[in-house]
């Protein structure tokens, strides 16, 4: 092969080294599992989001005249177990997280780049479990189990659900597992805590969460499968069980699974208005401090999903405290956020418009949670759709704009190219509107007392669920777009350099797409996270690295050419 | 980091204050204490326990970080008990 | 410089995965692994406690009567058995970290055998509590007052008794394929990790039956 002639496009990447399907089901690269995680959670958001389509295609009328009550509850139930365990859990942890963490530590790889591994196949054999339960005649307890009806009464495929929950568990776990120990043991040399980017504290946070709370939903959802298999019983009322021990321990591991959510996307919103300000973050140890803050606390709320369940008024208590000390970490968050913009330089391109989108709507979902926190409150809006709008707030208008806009903000990284700017703000504008047009009408009807789960309706509420199922259509307009425009520019996009952005962080001190083991020299940190002034002149150095990178190549490829040596392999 | 290797002999001690402690408890047992057979069952579990982290499991010659990642995993089981008892010990208040 | 240079993975000090690098990072990584690992299973098993916690608040007599219907003995001679292995395998430890291999495959074998015998006991017990009709299910009996929050602790019996008996079966495969590989000489006092790991799975199965073992069978021995 010519190396000499070719000029600077072909270099060794984590792409191009290797081909074929067993280089990427037998990979042990993170950058490549990330990929694969991203086709996985891809077609289960897909999924989750057409049972949504068939959800508000039923609420167009009050009455319940598209599809019968008993397959309503399936059409919830299954959106929401698919989006909750299947896509929002893994997202940016397994997709970004997997890619970037070594890179943004100075790591080649993840510490366990096997059980890495070994964490997607378990994904997708949990998933597999799910679509097996889908196709069988779906679920229909709601994304929540609750016994008895789960355990006792309910003939659906329960106890499949269960197992792909428990299995899709296990994986992230491991992901959890594997960060914690990627971020403790395999930072470079000079890349102090304090000097680590806000994405690794969120991720850092997020993996905590993962390791202490996820074996308590695996060991509840087993009991389930245990009353419903073998009459188990443990929460049973006829022998001596309570029901509410199940909400429990459920809500034991799903509220932190919450903050499993939103984390990662805080932490995406730290770097892309660090990045598109050109500032430091206001307060970096705060926000830092912040993430763990919200990662403790969130395992010490739980009792407030159990306000109107039977649970002594004086737990309800405590638990609705310690619900508004939770929300004091994520104000700090914001206003920090908010201070970086301060005698800042504003750049709003594409990822930009998904952090301030973030920021905006993250706040409103968050101060609705006060609302709900309020013991008295929750009474008359538990169970309606106010609950369902402040959560919808925080995962879709939060955790989903954080997952999109790191999308878009490393896609030139992971890729190599960049995705036409125009498209880009277009669908990041069309999912702001789709999902306000949706989701702020959910908020009045929940209000106005419409309960949630509910496939009918009185017709005094039609006007406003129609305007919510004309912003879905829209939401889901700009999440096709996407789709479309990030494939093309696989082919077709403009070539990205090391740093298009221009930003610190140490992914972007290599080329785009980076070499298979991350960088050519194990870097050597010695400036603060988002540290300009340390790296003056950022983008110019970089384009001269890339052309100083690629030149050695070019010559190393002459070399092997003249002594007619194999090209060395790819360290696995 | 130069490893501590634990002679045989500090594991045969252990070994025999956990048999003891096994003895003990189920001694102990037998006597009628009240609530507090509970307690004092429960404590000795976790003096045996600390026996195996400490020495069998090297705690005490690991580093720190170490005890901080298996502490945290007990006061995490903590919350949840803690927290969850708290419901059911105060339903019956007024 | 273009060429990726690999690692001497033989040289001392040297990692023998890539990732890392080099030998101590790797160990480091390898044990807060299990230790992190650790804290997902006492979270695991953490369910199953805070559940008996909950349970046996609630029906305090209950539980101490179906207790009684335990054999104290074999309960505290398979404590005994387990405590003995966990001596057995700090052993086997201690012989991969001093390359003394008799001592490390002696030790592996002894805490396998321990591991057995322990759960041939269980199974008997099992068995026993099967004879007697105290297994959950249709044929369930107990005298009442009791009947239906006894089967609740016999319940919460076998769940935590049963995954604590996954976990040692698991263990003792561990062990096996330690052993497999020990006679192939894979271990020296440089690269012992795997050793130590499963050294420190095995202690804390053992630390979940020290807690099993009152909270299971000891309850009402004090009424007898």
């Amino acid at each position: 092969m010519n190396a000499a002639a070719t000029e600077v496009e072909t270099y060794e990447d984590y792409l191009n080294n290797d081909y074929g399907w067993r280089s990427w089901l037998f990979t042990t690269d993170h950058k490549r599992i990330g990929l694969l995680y991203l086709v996985s959670i891809t077609l289960f958001f897909f999924l989750g989001g057409f049972f949504a389509l068939l959800i508000r295609l039923d609420l167009m009328t009050p009455p319940g005249d598209l599809i019968s009550s008993e397959t309503y509850n399936k059409m919830f139930s299954m959106h929401g177990i698919i989006m909750v365990f299947f896509f929002l859990i893994p997202s940016i942890p397994t997709v970004l997280g997997n890619f970037f963490v070594p890179m943004m530590v100075g790591a080649r790889d993840v510490a366990f780049p096997r059980l890495n591994l070994l964490s997607w196949y378990l994904f997708n054999i949990g998933g597999l479990c799910m679509l097996y339960a889908v196709v069988n005649g779906g679920v229909d307890t709601g994304w929540t189990f609750y016994p008895p009806y789960s355990s006792n009464f309910s003939n659906t495929n329960v106890a499949m659900a269960v197992t792909a929950i428990f299995i899709a568990g296990f994986s992230s776990i491991l992901t959890g597992l594997n960060f914690v120990i990627t971020i403790h043991a395999m930072r470079a040399a000079g890349m102090t805590w304090f000097r680590l980017p806000l994405f690794i504290w969120s991720i850092y946070a997020t993996s905590l969460i993962q390791v202490l709370g996820t074996p308590i939903l695996a060991i509840t959802l087993a009991l389930v499968a245990g009353e419903r298999l073998l009459h188990l019983g443990v929460f049973d009322p006829a022998y001596g069980g309570d029901p509410i021990l199940f909400q429990h321990l459920f809500w034991f591991y799903s509220h932190p699974a919450v903050y499993i959510m939103v984390l990662p996307a805080m932490g995406v919103t730290s770097e892309l208005v660090a990045t598109f300000t050109r500032k430091e973050i206001y307060g970096y140890r705060f926000v830092a401090a912040a993430s763990v803050a919200i990662a403790v606390f969130g395992f010490l709320v739980w009792g407030h999903h159990l306000f109107t369940s039977g649970q002594s008024i004086f737990a309800g208590m405590i638990f609705s405290l310690l619900s508004y000390a939770v929300a004091i970490p994520s104000a700090v968050k914001v206003f920090n956020w908010t201070a970086t913009l301060y005698k800042s330089s504003v750049s709003l391109q594409t990822p930009m418009l998904y952090a301030f989108g973030f920021i905006g709507l993250f706040t409103i979902g968050g101060l609705t949670g006060l609302f709900v926190a309020a013991m008295g409150v929750d009474i008359h809006v538990t169970d309606t759709y106010f609950v369902i709008a402040h959560f919808h707030y925080i995962m879709v208008g939060g955790a989903v704009m954080g997952y999109l806009g790191g999308i878009h903000y490393w896609w030139p990284k992971i890729s190599g190219r960049l995705y036409p700017e125009i498209w880009g703000k277009l669908a990041a504008l069309i999912v702001f509107v789709g999902f306000n047009l949706t989701f702020f009408p959910q908020f009045l009807l929940g209000y106005l007392g419409m309960p949630r789960r509910y496939h009918a309706y009185p017709d005094e509420f039609q006007v406003l669920n129609v305007m919510s199922s004309a912003g879905a259509s829209i939401l889901g307009v700009g999440y096709i777009l996407p789709m479309i425009y990030l494939a093309w520019s696989m082919r077709y996009g403009e070539k990205a350099g090391a740093n298009p952005w221009p930003a610190t962080g140490l992914e972007w001190h290599t080329p785009s797409p980076p070499p298979p083991e991350n960088f050519l020299e194990p870097p050597v940190v010695t400036w603060g996270a988002y540290d300009l002034s340390a790296q003056p002149d950022l983008a110019n150095r970089l384009k001269d690295e890339d052309r100083v990178y690629k030149a050695a190549l070019r010559a190393g490829a002459r070399k092997r050419e003249e002594l007619e040596v194999e090209p060395p392999a790819t360290g696995a | 980091m130069p490893e501590h290797i634990v002679p045989i002999k500090t594991y045969t001690i252990v070994l025999v204050a956990l048999l003891v402690l096994t003895a003990t408890t189920c001694a102990v047992s037998f006597i009628d204490m009240g609530k507090i057979n509970a307690v004092v069952a429960v404590a000795i579990a976790f003096a045996k326990a600390s026996l195996v982290a400490l020495i069998f499991m090297h705690l005490r010659y690991s580093r720190r970080l170490m005890l901080v990642v298996a502490a945290a995993g007990l006061f995490w089981l903590g919350i949840l008990i803690a927290l969850t008892m708290g419901d059911y010990l105060t339903r019956g208040w007024q | 410089m273009a060429e990726t240079v690999v690692a001497d993975r033989h040289a001392p000090g040297a990692a023998r995965a890539h990732q890392f690098d080099n030998a101590e990072q790797q160990r480091d990584a390898a044990t807060m692994g299990m230790w992190v690992f650790l804290v997902t299973e006492i979270m695991f098993f953490g369910g199953l406690f805070a559940s008996y916690v909950v349970y046996r608040a609630l029906y305090p007599m209950a539980f101490a009567v179906a207790s009684q219907a335990l054999d104290v003995v074999l309960g505290t001679l398979n404590t005994v058995v387990l405590l003995v292995s966990s001596f057995t395998m700090a052993v086997a430890v201690f012989g991969s970290k001093t390359g003394r291999r008799r001592l490390m495959l002696g030790g592996l074998a002894l805490t396998i055998a321990l591991g057995l015998v322990f759960l041939a006991i269980k199974f008997y017990e099992y068995y026993q509590k099967y004879a007697e009709r105290h297994v959950p299910g249709p044929s369930f009996a107990f005298p009442a007052p009791y009947t239906e929050q006894a089967k609740m602790y016999f319940t919460l019996y076998f769940a935590m008794t049963g995954l604590h008996a996954v976990h040692m079966i698991v263990g003792c495969g561990l062990l096996t394929v330690l052993i497999v590989m020990a006679r192939r000489g894979r271990f020296t006092p440089d690269y012992n990790s795997p050793v130590e790991i499963s050294g420190l799975y095995w202690h804390f199965v053992d630390i979940i039956w020290i807690f099993l073992y009152p909270l299971l069978y000891l309850i009402g021995r004090h009424l007898e």
